[in-house]
């Protein structure tokens, strides 16, 4: 385990590392883990890998984006809230400069019929993509069939009656509770 | 659009994607299609890019809409607004609640969240079924059966949904694959 001298020196490696995890990871979320492994528990020594594991299991049940929640976890307990801070930076960074230079290139291309053409089939790759995603969530998330109805409530009322998916969050996360008491209820 | 109100807009969809990036997109859908930001078809070219490039895909998305919306300053308020509310709650939940998620409440909130996220992440899906594979809202505006039913959507989404399932290879690869097939076949 290496450990920096000050903790300017800390912190920027705490932002380097992300910085190269946010560089060689794509999509986020579940693929990342391997990444994180490696450089945070194998290569530095920050975290043991139980803890990246709860870290990661607290990330995907709080607000926020898996990868960004962990790496905020990380900093954190590596070096306090300058570290939380530093490594999300570091997370984020990489997204920043990929996306303008790749945007701003599609933008002065976009009236190309060729281009056009292209992100027609772009798209179709896309609705295979979540389409897969969509099944692999439904066999992980859908276990019941009141996580059917939930499900299938969301699907209807943000697709086709138009609510706001944020007032479906709550609805849920508030059914999932009564659900809890109700059979809490039953036990007892 | 200001800055300030792209950071406020993405600090609330931040707030209320819980189990990762692909959660943030029927948030992000509602918010920019709401706004009439973009059209579904731009939109869902985004979502090619962000999920091509590495990064996280919410990162990426928040970059995209950001940079589009309000330039290089607009890109760099919108990804602060949406990791903002995670360096805050995960800050106070790694100083206070460390062991919140094995509560049985906490469970129970996630167990009826869950299944519901992917409802809403199917709404995404269905989405860019209908404006990229089946254009229902060509179909709509013509009346044309030819406008729905398009062969050539059709073979592509059918190579690419077959060879998806048979080789699980990096998204990168179908998304290229496809935009070669559209620049030859459509």
């Amino acid at each position: 385990m290496k450990s920096p001298d000050t903790p300017t020196a800390r912190l920027r490696e705490l932002y380097s590392t992300f910085f190269k995890i946010g560089s060689v990871s794509f999509g986020g979320g579940y693929a990342m883990l391997p990444m994180l492994e490696k450089e945070l528990s194998e290569k530095k020594g920050w975290v043991s890998e139980e803890e990246l594991l709860d870290y990661y299991a607290i990330g995907q049940s709080t607000p926020g984006i898996i990868a960004i929640n962990t790496a905020t976890f990380v900093g954190y307990k590596t070096a306090g809230i300058k570290g939380a801070v530093a490594a999300t930076m570091g997370m984020i960074s990489p997204s920043l400069i990929i996306i303008i230079l790749i945007a701003s290139f599609l933008d002065y291309f976009n009236e190309e019929p060729l281009v056009q053409k292209a992100l027609k089939g772009v798209n179709i790759a896309v609705a295979v993509l979540l389409l897969s995603s969509v099944w692999k969530f439904a066999g992980k998330t859908v276990k019941n069939i009141g996580g059917a109805l939930l499900c299938a409530g969301a699907f209807v009322t943000v697709g086709f009656l138009g609510i706001t998916p944020i007032l479906v969050v709550v609805t849920a996360a508030l059914l999932g509770t009564l659900a809890f008491f109700i059979q809490g209820r039953h036990k007892s | 659009m200001t800055i300030l109100s792209l950071y406020l807009i993405f600090f609330k969809i931040g707030l209320f994607t819980i189990g990762g990036g692909l959660a943030a997109l029927p948030l992000l859908q509602s918010e920019a299609l709401g706004r009439g930001w973009f059209s579904s078809s731009e939109f869902f070219h985004m979502v090619a890019i962000s999920e091509s490039t590495p990064g996280p895909i919410g990162i990426n998305m928040a970059t995209y809409v950001g940079l589009e919306q309000a330039g290089i300053a607009g890109s760099v308020a919108a990804t602060l607004g949406l990791v903002s509310p995670s360096l805050i709650i995960i800050v106070i939940v790694a100083r206070y609640f460390f062991h919140f998620n094995e509560k049985p409440l906490v469970q129970a909130a996630l167990s009826g969240l869950r299944p519901a996220v992917t409802g809403l992440i199917a709404t995404a899906a269905w989405n860019v079924v209908t404006v990229a594979v089946i254009p229902v809202v060509d179909f709509r505006q013509s009346g044309q059966i030819g406008d729905l039913l398009k062969p050539l959507n059709l073979l592509i989404f059918a190579l690419i949904g077959f060879s998806y399932l048979k080789w699980k290879l990096h998204p990168v690869v179908y998304v290229a694959a496809a935009a070669v097939a559209g620049m030859v076949l459509l």
